[in-house]
């Protein structure tokens, strides 16, 4: 059963609530219960708020002929109707500013859905009831709307992106044995059970305040900024607490704030933007889908050879963050394993569907997804079991150690991480219980999967990796904190209060936690790529440890002692022979002219990339985590079920096991929710046809697997110098879950003794069960 | 348009409040209560964020209309602590760190205490799917199934 970590503190007289490696609770986990957390629809609104609605085509693709507002402008409680003409600056909220992106579109629709209006209204349904008047036509073009039809037309948001080395076609060719597959994954929502929401309020100097649910405060600030021909320093932008994020208020956040910011300065009053659900997810990007095709090569044992991967996604109709997704999904189609030659390309394919957008994993799971399907594929054909084949190709340790993108991997755990989860899960003989049950099944069919994650961590783009942090100490000693990163429910803000509390030695109570706002920190990066904790914690750490020095040279001048005599002691200060509180000495510094407010900075060290020779270092380490997965299916119905989960994950040196645990536990469920029953389905016309949770699963209560054991690696350790050796584990759990998808395949694939294994695209509801096990039982029938 | 007039009982407090046909119970909670605990997801009866109960039964105020609470006792998050003394349920999700962004808690609170009043002796089986209708996208369900079964346990002792 899993490891349930209480999250009271365990502290005695020697600690102070807080210290790092405590299971703390969330910040806001009291006012979550108690329903008292104020998310951003949730604040009483100033006098006079109006209320935006976008307006969406009812069209997939062409060029506007005619747009006909009089019936939005005529509907009850409607102040103004906003379109592109009315944006004063650039109309594009591009995170690249490449121009394909526009706030409300133009001249031309190239998704179902895309707003080419917004509504401001007296109230939220009388925006929303006269959104749906307007009159959009277009002259009609055939839509793209599939990879394959992309492909086929050469349509694509950004150039072919590929990694080689060594004579692959040679290895290929004289590889003894060799496979040709192909990895299909589908789309995913993020579905964050709080919407898009932004409310802006009319400053002074035509400048705008902005609450809105982003991870990234800064680039809202600037496309605001860009669309309204402001400055950035004319715009503030806020966000206390978001309900999840996911990746999907990484850029997608940036349309919903402009236009509330674009409604609130030409009406002079405040202005919320709230998405419904629908709209929201019509409107918004998903998670890259993914058609691959590969050939490896590889010898008798199951060592691999050579590889020849060809990605294909769908970016939707711009480029948004495609680039470094599809980068990540290139940097991540290796695994955990060591090719010795390869040519992996990536296709970025534009289609006329929404826009796809950063999610969890940012692209790494449909590349590792690859890796898994290819050494599933071979241990098949080999009668070998699939862990030994893993075992095989995995990374060495200073030899068969370079990876794609020429990166040594120095810090390779998982031979002792997978030989500790093969042992405890007990893998051996529940793959004989398996197949013992399958023998003497002929309906339910189980499988077993054991998959390892190594997913780097950094941002690709180097520039990215650096935070900043904001700590005033007032002169009752007690902290107010500040910093770049935003919550969204990871427990961030708990993290980097820990350790500050640490590095001042102060309990945590004593620091009040606040709003993340671009007028404190500056030029902030998302809270992405997992980083959150890595950067603005040590920002964090950074401006603690610069007030501990000026405190610390402080008490040594005035009270006559050496600096090595100053100490900060839980709750208390050392100084020479006498002991004083924290506040006190902070009021002694106080009168005595001694600055309390710092900033603190932080860059990742060692990192570096060159997009033109594709080579670098663009990760500062690597996470690790594997998971065994037992699942049964139905094959008369498709039916499927998780029965059993054992994972083991590495968080380095954990800084709140409680928080790791539930990251790591949430990623897996969302992961399998991806590879099972979430399915995107757009209709052959381009429309969505899943947009509500009456049509879109993400997984239940009841698909929670009976068995759960989850434990933290403890002999986890960053050898490099991340904050007290953590580290990061907002995405990498959520690739443990391929093994979900790699069991269903062991207990399609256990029906029929063939050396193939069976074709079973993600995700892998019911209906591609059922597809996967016709076809397997067919392929016996002449 | 003629504004209703409602009478009504919301966490043991008679209220009364004007409203549009059209509003939904949800709709008067937020907007004209200020009782903001309960949270949309889906508008739809489909994610459970707003789950409070109405005379007893469990339901969604998404799917309730503001004027069919006429003369009903409506219990929300908002009543669920005994002042500063939280129901056992907001401990054990506390204690068992059965929440991440904080927006599903509620609903499951909610959904969870109705369905201790009705059984309060629980399978984990019964639990998963009394609560299936109410959606978490961060924390993978164990905690809280977890913090449910045991309150469930110490309720009884």
């Amino acid at each position: 059963m899993v490891s349930s970590h209480p999250a009271t503190a365990m502290t005695d007289s020697s600690q102070i609530h807080g210290t790092p490696g405590q299971a703390l609770q969330h910040d806001s986990a009291l006012k979550h219960t108690t329903g008292e957390a104020l998310y951003i629809d949730d604040l009483p609104e100033p006098a006079g708020t109006l209320h935006l609605a976008p307006g969406g085509a009812d069209s997939v693709c062409g060029q506007i002929r005619r747009l006909d507002l009089s019936a939005v402008q005529s509907a009850p409680g409607v102040i103004a109707v906003l379109t592109a003409k009315d944006v004063p600056g650039t109309n594009d909220i591009s995170p690249t500013h490449c121009g394909d992106d526009p706030v409300l579109a133009e001249s031309e629709i190239r998704f179902f859905g895309e707003p080419v209006f917004a509504v401001v209204a007296r109230s939220h349904r009388e925006a929303r009831e006269a959104a749906r008047r307007g009159q959009i036509d277009i002259d009609p073009v055939e839509p793209v709307l599939t990879i394959d039809q992309a492909l086929a037309a050469g349509s694509y948001v950004s150039e072919q992106q590929q990694l080689q080395r060594g004579d692959w076609q040679g290895a290929l060719q004289h590889a003894p044995r060799r496979i040709l597959g192909r990895t299909v994954s589908g789309s995913q929502d993020h579905f964050y059970l709080e919407g898009q929401v932004s409310l802006a309020t009319p400053g002074e100097d035509g400048g705008v305040h902005i609450h809105s649910s982003t991870q990234h405060p800064s680039e809202i600030q600037h496309a605001a900024a860009l669309a309204l021909g402001l400055t950035d320093a004319a715009v503030t932008v806020e966000v206390r607490r978001m309900g999840g994020g996911f990746g999907g208020k990484e850029t997608q956040a940036a349309q919903w704030a402009v236009l509330a910011a674009l409604a609130a300065v030409t009406t002079g009053q405040p202005v919320k933007c709230r998405l419904d659900r629908d709209d929201d997810m019509i409107m918004t990007g998903k998670r890259h889908d993914f058609s691959s095709e590969w050939t490896v090569g590889f010898d008798d044992d199951g060592r691999i050879l050579a590889a020849d991967i060809h990605m294909a996604s769908r970016c939707g109709c711009s480029r948004d963050l495609s680039d470094p997704v599809n980068d990540r999904a290139l940097f991540h189609a290796d695994n955990a394993y060591y090719y010795p030659a390869f040519r992996i390309r990536s296709d970025r394919c534009r289609t006329n569907t929404v826009s796809n957008t950063a999610f969890r994993g940012f692209g790494a799971p449909q590349g590792m997804m690859i890796a898994e399907q290819m050494l599933q594929s071979i241990a098949h054909q080999l009668g070998k079991d699939p862990l030994d084949v893993r075992k095989l190709n995995f990374y060495g340790k200073n030899q068969r150690d370079v990876t794609p993108y020429h990166m040594r991997v120095e810090d390779f755990i998982l031979d002792e991480l997978t030989e500790e989860l093969e042992n405890s899960s007990g893998y051996r003989e529940r793959r004989r219980s398996v197949d013992e049950f399958n023998s003497s099944n002929t309906i339910l069919r189980r499988g077993l999967a054991l998959t390892p994650v190594k997913f780097g961590i950094s941002f690709t783009n180097t520039a990215l990796n650096q935070a900043g942090a904001l700590l005033h100490v007032y002169k009752d000693g007690s902290i107010h904190l500040n910093h770049g990163g935003t919550e969204m429910g990871q427990g961030l803000f708990t993290k980097v209060a820990q350790i500050v509390a640490e590095e001042l030695q102060v309990d945590l109570k004593t620091i009040q936690i606040t709003a993340t706002q671009t007028g404190k920190v500056p030029n902030t990066s998302a809270t992405a790529a997992s980083s959150g904790t890595d950067l603005n914690g040590m920002a964090a750490r950074n401006a603690a440890q610069t007030i501990r020095q000026r405190l610390t040279a402080f008490a040594a001048s005035h009270y006559k002692v050496l600096e090595s005599e100053v100490a900060f002691r839980p709750d208390r200060v050392r100084v020479g022979g006498i002991e004083m509180s924290f506040a006190d000495l902070v009021m002694q510094a106080y009168l005595n002219r001694v600055q309390l407010s710092a900033t603190g900075f932080y860059r990742t060290p060692k990192i570096w990339w060159d997009p033109n020779k594709a080579q670098g270092r663009p990760f500062y380490y690597f996470a690790y985590g594997a998971a065994v997965t037992e699942v049964m299916i139905d094959t008369l119905t498709g039916e499927n079920r998780v029965l059993a989960v054992d994972i083991l994950h590495d968080v380095g040196r954990s800084l709140n096991p409680a928080i790791d645990a539930g990251q790591i536990e949430g990623g897996f469920i969302q992961g399998m929710g991806w590879l099972t029953t979430e399915e995107v389905v757009w209709e052959n016309d381009g429309r969505l046809a899943t947009h509500a949770p009456s049509t879109y699963k993400i997984p239940t209560c009841r698909d929670r697997p009976e068995h759960f054991r989850l434990q933290i690696f403890s002999r986890g350790e960053n050898q490099e110098e991340t904050v007290y050796r953590s580290k990061a584990v907002g995405e990498p759990p959520l690739m443990l879950a391929l093994s979900v998808h790699q069991a269903i395949t062991d207990a399609v694939a256990s029906l029929i003794n063939e050396a193939e294994l069976p074709h079973l695209d993600a995700p892998a509801t019911p209906e591609s069960i059922l597809a996967a096990v016709d076809a397997r039982r067919a392929s016996t029938t002449p | 348009m003629a504004r209703n007039h409602v009478t009504t009982t919301i966490n043991g407090d008679p209220v009364e409040f004007l409203c549009d046909t059209e509003q939904t119970l949800l709709d008067v909670l937020r907007d004209e209560l200020h009782l903001t605990g309960s949270k949309e997801g889906c508008a739809s009866g489909d994610c459970g964020a707003c789950s409070v109960t109405m005379d007893g039964r469990l339901v969604c105020a998404c799917l309730v209309l503001a004027v069919e609470t006429q003369g009903a006792e409506v219990e929300t998050i908002e009543g669920m602590a005994d002042g500063d003394r939280l129901h056992p349920l907001q401990q054990k999700f506390l204690d068992h760190a059965a929440l991440q962004c904080g927006v599903c808690t509620p609903g499951f609170l909610v959904a969870a205490k109705s369905l201790l009043e009705r059984n309060p002796d629980p399978t984990e089986s019964e639990v998963r799917y009394w609560l299936a209708g109410n959606l978490c996208r961060c924390t993978g369900y164990d905690k809280i199934v977890r913090a449910v079964l045991d309150t469930a346990a110490e309720m009884r002792e």
